[in-house]
């Protein structure tokens, strides 16, 4: 047992916190406000590396490993959740399933470009109909020839409105339920293929979440991530890596909201004293600094359990749950301490306690990372 | 920036190049094996029985002295096992997870008794004593507390004078764990009143120094096994080497020692989380209403989920905590894990005696004993509220 960064590990984390504070943080508020795509800071996070951060030299990664990735996503969503969250997806949800499903070929011609931060990915699971329950999906994907022709809709996709790939799950026989899910990897200039415009949310308002829609797109079967049915079991495994990234994603929110609550409360003086010489408010940023430090391991340890266990699925779902659920708490607190300014757009707490609230819900909402911790804990202890 | 677990330690070296490891050594795996096996075979049975008569586990303490378990840090020269503080913590966790009174009596006899002799007696007083705490054949106390001073340790009134080649010590120590079974005792007084807290000096106190006394078993509302009294000084007298450091460090050591201690009330509470949660999950297979095991309800699996969840959490903390002992964020980190620890262990009991239902009130289930031993974990060694304290005077001092 070991909690030190290695060297390597130590020179990334103050690179990408330089690159975010002088980057990433002068924007963060404003494109809160506009919701426009950040797309210089992917092409910016994607010439540091950061784009594939775990993934191979040769597949234009960084050649890093999954607790360098955690550190990473803390650093920009310390400072701006929505751009961590792009870069969560396209690390994990993309980069990830291509190298572990994908074939020589797939690799060379879609995971360099994304690795690299040339191109931009998201991952299209999500239906109407289809949340928790992807298995329900209603995208179709017919065979023909040696092309597959996709028919149907998806909603809720982060970097949607920008990516150039999208990795679609469409049913290849809706009777088979899970097991006709099937994965394609999609250019987004395939005909066919079209996105909706970016919907304003709660939080992580510039993330590019948008609608897709195929119609008659046709692909060719070299483009299949994995076999026929094979899908479903791609996405699952996906989504355990996903859930790191969150996890980190939350300890970044909530790291980034303490620091704010710990200046204010050194800086605001009421009774004729600092905030922080209050006992209350000494015993709120002590529960909080407890809260993220554990997160933050519980984070870092599902990520050493993906570079070293065979199974990580219970430690990233309790690593997602509790830095889900620790940064809405943090950031209600951070808010706190700040009072009614809190509550307004001057400081940065609003924001932090709004995009807080999404990592509880995506990739498996917090009642989905129960349900497979109790079957851990029932049935695998 | 705020210190953070990833802020690397003052005291390491730059050079680590490795990384994180979650893992544990060989030697560490095999220990919990070892404890976990002599805590189900021997420490088990009869557990029960021995918190209904509130029977102190004697024989059991001798056969874990034998197997160095109750001088885990002590250097191998003084008969220790000399292991890290991740190993003590394993150990602790293990034998809580089966008897936290047991738990709390072996913490008490390392961490606070042998660690301060340890890390600030003189040469010919270790020799003397840490052999005999190491090998089981005296256990160990720790007297800080005073019936009118206990969050607020500088307050108090126990008094020490030196006489000649004799320290004299007149005063009260209250809520002892393992009085009139240890047989040294590390005990804060005061040796200049006028000095405030930097007049307080600590000393080791042999049970058979004259004018000591014992009082009566205290009543408490769980630890039964575990033996609570108070210990008066009347005119005892004992060796002037008997002085732990200098003169005027006495809180200085009583903090530090509380610092380390603390891991082992993290472990503890961990151990006893643990053991919550088992109970809870296998009564909830067990356990028919409905129709259906109440495991099948989805209200049940969350409790046990959350449950889970907390104590991953709460282990990753103490152990990272344990792993960065002697670091200069040492103190923050038990802490945390002291604070983390002790409060999710409470809410683990209170949730695995819910999924229980009426059985769990009662006393032929083991939750209802971990339900009212995991109570203290979140008071003894500085409660919840110091814990805070002490974490937020580490944020603010930046």
């Amino acid at each position: 047992m070991k909690i030190e960064l290695s060297d390597e590990q130590r020179m990334l984390r103050e690179h990408v916190r330089r690159f975010a504070e002088e980057v990433v943080a002068p924007r963060a508020k404003e494109i809160d406000e506009t919701g426009e795509f950040p797309r210089s800071f992917f092409d910016q996070a994607g010439e540091l590396g950061l784009g594939g951060v775990a993934m191979p030299e040769e597949y234009g990664g960084a050649g890093m490993d999954t607790i360098a990735y955690c550190l990473v996503i803390e650093e920009i969503s310390r400072v701006c959740a929505t751009s961590g969250v792009i870069l969560s997806v396209n690390n994990s949800l993309v980069c990830d399933p291509l190298l572990k499903y994908g074939t020589e070929e797939q690799k060379k011609e879609f995971l360099t470009p994304l690795a690299a931060g040339q191109k931009l990915g998201c991952f299209a699971l999500t239906e109407p109909g289809a949340g928790s329950d992807p298995a329900g999906l209603r995208t179709t994907a017919r065979r023909d020839g040696d092309d597959y022709v996709l028919n149907g809709n998806k909603i809720f996709i982060t970097n949607g409105t920008d990516a150039d790939v999208a990795l679609v799950f469409a049913s290849i026989d809706l009777a088979k339920k899970h097991k006709g899910i099937t994965c394609f990897i999609v250019p987004a200039d395939t005909p066919g293929y079209s996105h909706g415009t970016h919907e304003f949310k709660l939080g992580v308002n510039a993330s590019g979440t948008t609608e897709l829609a195929f119609e008659d797109m046709r692909i060719p079967a070299r483009y299949r991530l994995g076999e026929d049915g094979e899908g479903f079991k791609i996405a699952m495994s996906t989504l355990d890596g996903g859930r790191i990234g969150i996890a980190a994603q939350a300890v970044g929110i909530a790291q980034g909201a303490f620091e704010e609550a710990l200046k204010y409360s050194q800086q605001r003086e009421q009774f004729g004293q600092h905030l922080s010489d209050f006992q209350a408010i000494q015993f709120y940023l002590a529960d909080m600094s407890t809260e993220i430090d554990a997160g933050r391991l519980l984070t870092w340890k599902a990520a050493w359990a993906k570079e070293n266990l065979k199974r990580y699925t219970l430690e990233a779902a309790q690593a997602k749950l509790y830095a889900s659920e620790m940064a809405q708490r943090v950031t209600n607190k951070a808010l706190q301490i700040h009072g009614g300014y809190g509550y307004t757009k001057e400081y940065n707490v609003e924001r932090y306690f709004r995009d807080a609230r999404i990592t509880e819900i995506y990739e498996g909402t917090s009642e989905i990372q129960k349900m497979v911790i109790a079957d851990w804990v029932l049935n695998r202890a | 920036m705020v210190a953070t677990l990833s802020e690397p330690a003052a005291s390491a070296a730059p050079e680590s190049t490795a990384g994180i490891d979650f893992g544990l050594t060989e030697d560490q795996e095999l220990l919990r094996a070892e404890v976990r096996r002599f805590a189900e075979g021997r420490i088990r049975p009869g557990t029960a029985e021995r918190d209904r008569e509130h029977r102190f586990p004697e024989e059991i303490l001798r056969e874990m002295g034998e197997m160095g378990l109750l001088g885990m840090m002590v250097a191998e020269a003084y008969g220790g096992a000399g292991l890290d503080a991740l190993s003590y913590c394993l150990a602790i966790e293990e034998v809580a997870r089966v008897c936290p009174a047991t738990a709390v009596t072996m913490s008490v006899t390392n961490s606070v008794c042998a660690w301060p002799i340890d890390n600030y007696g003189g040469e010919e007083l270790k020799r003397r004593v840490l052999p005999s705490l190491a090998s089981g054949q005296a256990l160990g106390g720790f007297g800080l507390t005073e019936p009118g001073s206990g969050s607020d340790a500088a307050s108090l009134r126990t008094t020490a004078r030196r006489e000649g080649d004799f320290w004299v010590l007149d005063g009260e120590k209250a809520w002892i764990t393992n009085a009139g079974f240890a047989k040294w005792y590390v005990v804060m007084a005061r040796t200049d009143p006028a000095a405030g807290k930097h007049g307080i000096s600590s000393f080791v106190v042999p049970s058979e120094a004259p004018g000591f006394a014992v009082g009566k078993p205290e009543e408490k509302l769980g630890l039964h096994a575990s033996r609570t009294a108070a210990i008066f000084f009347n005119q005892c007298r004992i060796p002037a080497e008997n002085l732990l450091g200098t003169e005027g460090q006495g809180l200085k050591i009583a903090f530090a020692t509380l610092n380390h201690s603390r891991l082992g009330i993290a472990a503890q509470a961990v151990g006893i989380h643990q053991r919550a949660l088992e109970l809870a999950a296998q009564y909830a297979r067990d356990r028919v209403q409905f129709g259906v095991p109440i495991a099948q309800h989805q209200a049940v699996q969350f409790k046990l989920a959350q449950i889970a969840t907390e104590l991953a959490a709460a282990r990753v903390l103490t152990y990272a905590a344990a792993s960065k002992e002697g670091s200069r964020d040492a103190g923050r980190l038990a802490a945390q894990a002291k604070l983390f620890a002790s409060e999710a262990a409470n809410r683990a009991c209170q949730e695995s005696l819910q999924i229980h239902g009426g059985n769990g009130f009662h006393d032929d289930y083991e939750i209802s004993r971990l339900y009212r031993d995991v109570r203290v974990t979140t008071i003894y060694e500085g409660t919840s509220e110091m814990q805070r304290l002490v974490i937020a005077r580490h944020l603010l001092q930046k």
